[in-house]
């Protein structure tokens, strides 16, 4: 456990370091979301009525941009194999790995979020179910993308190549954090969503490490 | 392979194919304490394979690594605290100081992270506070073979350690095996030149290549 | 060299002496079903004459899963006992699973055209086999996308189980995702209340689907083998 934390402490560290790259992520997701009021005009009724939708799929979007990263350093200098010779479980080290990524990636964009929220114009009533909707599916995807993000590894094309690995997988993630957001404005309850949304959440925790590492494995030897 | 009383790490009529392609056959080996063996071999025999193989990294296509007389893939995280991997890489990160690094690693397998003695092993006391980004390659290979003075394990396994070292880090590096072999632990080294090793076995993965194959040689 | 752990002379042998019937079978059944579908079977009251698609659209639909599970099936074969036929098994089946599903979604977009006057609708049986389209496609990707075939294969089975093991999620929640978005004005095709002149010729088509599968696979597995015969040579060739 101790040096599960070491490894997430290191790629704090490095995230740090190169703060551009981590702000990339949330620079992409800004960005991705004005477009959209210059797409389809300046209403406020129908940028209200999208919000949440854009929103969400922008972030699906900037998680999985970001993941690309998370194994692809390490395993391009060499550290991957040391990692995967430590004494930790190699499952471990996946899971201190997505927590690292998703506090230096996934936090970003949900502090972003309401800020672009206010822009489209959304119901306030829906801003506190929007933040713990990505609350519990940042970290889903982060999951989920570490699979694909360890299968590309040595791979021709990897970020094409994971978009359409990882984004199908997505789906149930996007499916239900719009359909809280929408049910909180709607005045319906949120908590049947949120609650599938966890859900998924602790599902991802169980298995997600353990593709991970078996894809590691198989990647390193 | 008669095995001698005290030998620990052993490899039993190891298969090894890597992309479709039979590197060896029928390997055996045994390193006791206090042992080093040389691998040596033509490009593509298998040199890097075999270590990969003796680390857990790579399974054997037949056949079984063995420590005390215990398959390593039994218990992975028991075989991999007690060794030290350095391969063709050098896991030095860019944006972090050598010791950073090192302490690092050191840290994750047995060591405490305090890592001035571990670099002046290696004549790098002074890169302790520079950037890995800094680095040319002879230092980022003596950075990275710090980690072997940087924490405890008895057995290490080197690929090619010399690559990119000028002779006095070599001589170094022969100083810090015949420490860690008079304290009882193993080494297994590939290499193409000739090392300054006493006493140490030689392991030809010629004699394993593949035996031509009379059905498939034939037109 | 590739198949020292396998025996790809005996499963030729078999294979070989399984064609000829597994072919014959689909043609019987598939000019069996296809008479039924066409000209044994009425009209629907509702859709009139358009029904008729459903007797390829259905057995396609089914098929996309089935090849997916036995994808996913062959995928663990070979990831836990490592056997290259089961590899070669999961990687021929990919290809063949796509034209099912690519097929499911043409008929399904011709049918919705007279039954719902759109070309497309985004109903959730017809989203779910979209998405399972585009996981067949990054299955077939990442199969390719290394230069060496076993890693390849390898990185595509944990794939193809993740993706199993996701697809069930994905269809739970499209159909929650569609009754949320949708009255469900579908007009619901098939269902149990069908009347035996149309299961009869539905059942045929879906049986016919299989033989044709496995007709396909087993023709995909003996070019695959000889295939892997010709690396081998080359790689003695390079390798001496």
């Amino acid at each position: 456990m101790r040096r599960a934390f070491e490894i997430m402490r290191r790629d704090l560290r490095l995230a740090l370091r190169q703060g551009v790259d981590s702000l990339m992520a949330v620079v992409f997701f800004v960005l991705a979301v004005v477009l959209f009021p210059l797409g389809v005009g300046p209403e406020a009724n129908i940028l209200a009525r999208i919000a949440a939708g854009v929103i969400w799929v922008a972030a699906l979007l900037a998680s999985m941009l970001s993941l690309e990263r998370l194994f692809q350093t390490d395993y391009d200098d060499g550290s991957l194999e040391l990692l995967a010779l430590s004494p930790v479980a190699l499952e471990l080290v996946v899971l201190a790995k997505v927590v690292a990524h998703w506090l230096t990636t996934g936090v970003p964009l949900i502090v972003a979020a309401p800020v672009l929220a206010v822009l489209l114009d959304m119901d306030a009533q829906g801003f506190v179910v929007l933040i713990v909707a990505l609350g519990l599916g940042t970290p889903t995807m982060s999951l989920i993308g570490s699979v694909g993000a360890a299968l590309i590894l040595g791979a021709r094309r990897g970020g094409v190549l994971l978009s359409l690995l990882v984004l199908p997988l997505f789906i149930p993630v996007l499916i239900f954090g719009v359909a809280a957001v929408d049910a909180a404005i709607g005045g319906f309850a949120a908590r049947p969503h949120l609650m599938i949304l966890s859900g998924l959440l602790i599902g991802a925790v169980a298995l997600c490490p353990w593709a991970s590492a078996a894809s590691l494995r198989q990647s390193l030897e | 392979m008669a095995l001698a009383p005290g030998t620990l790490f052993t490899g039993h009529d190891l298969t090894c194919i890597r992309g479709e392609r039979l590197v060896f056959a029928g390997l055996d080996f045994a390193i006791g304490a206090g042992d080093a063996v040389l691998l040596v071999g033509a490009n593509g025999s298998g040199k890097s394979s075999l270590l990969r193989l003796m680390a857990g990294l790579l399974r054997p296509a037949g056949g079984a690594v063995r420590w005390g007389g215990e398959s390593i893939a039994i218990d992975p995280e028991a075989h991999n605290a007690r060794l030290h991997y350095v391969g063709h890489l050098d896991p030095v990160k860019a944006a972090l100081t050598v010791a950073e690094n090192l302490a690092f690693w050191a840290r994750l397998g047995n060591g405490s992270g305090v890592v001035t003695e571990a670099l002046k092993t290696f004549d790098s006391a002074s890169l302790s506070d520079v950037p890995g980004r800094f680095l040319s390659a002879g230092q980022k290979r003596r950075a990275n073979l710090a980690r072997l003075a940087a924490s405890e394990a008895t057995l290490w396994l080197l690929d090619e350690p010399t690559t990119a070292l000028d002779a006095a880090a070599t001589s170094c590096l022969m100083k810090a095996i015949a420490r860690h072999r008079a304290g009882g632990g193993m080494v297994a080294i590939s290499t193409h030149v000739e090392l300054a090793l006493d006493g140490a076995r030689r392991l030809d993965l010629d004699t394993f290549a593949r035996q031509p194959d009379p059905v498939e040689a034939a037109p | 060299m590739l198949h020292r752990f396998a025996n790809p002379t005996r499963f030729l042998r078999l294979s070989a002496a399984l064609l000829p019937w597994t072919a014959g079978l689909t043609l019987i059944l598939l000019i069996a079903g296809l008479f039924l579908a066409l000209f044994g079977s009425p009209a629907d009251y509702q859709q009139g004459e358009t029904v008729r698609i459903m007797y390829v659209h259905v057995p396609a639909a089914w098929m996309a899963l089935f090849c997916y599970s036995c994808m996913a099936g062959a995928s663990a074969v070979g990831l836990i006992w490592k056997h290259p036929l089961a590899d070669m098994a999961a990687k021929a089946t990919a290809p063949i699973g796509t034209c099912f599903t690519f097929l499911a979604l043409v008929t399904g977009s011709l049918w919705g055209k007279p039954m719902w006057g759109a070309w497309w609708v985004w109903d959730a049986r017809l989203t779910s086999v979209l998405i399972l389209f585009f996981l067949y496609l990054g299955y077939m990707a990442l199969h390719n996308a290394f230069d060496d075939p076993t890693r390849g294969a390898r990185s595509a089975a944990i794939l193809a189980l993740v993706g199993f093991v996701n697809v069930p999620i994905i269809k739970f929640s499209v159909d929650w995702w569609n009754t949320l978005h949708q009255p469900s004005s579908v007009v619901k095709a098939g269902g149990p209340a069908i009347h035996p002149s149309m299961l009869t010729p539905l059942l045929l088509m879906g049986l016919a689907f299989t033989t044709y599968y496995l007709w396909v696979l087993l023709l995909r597995l003996r070019a695959e083998i000889v295939a892997g015969k010709v690396r081998a040579v080359r790689l003695r060739r390079a390798h001496g």
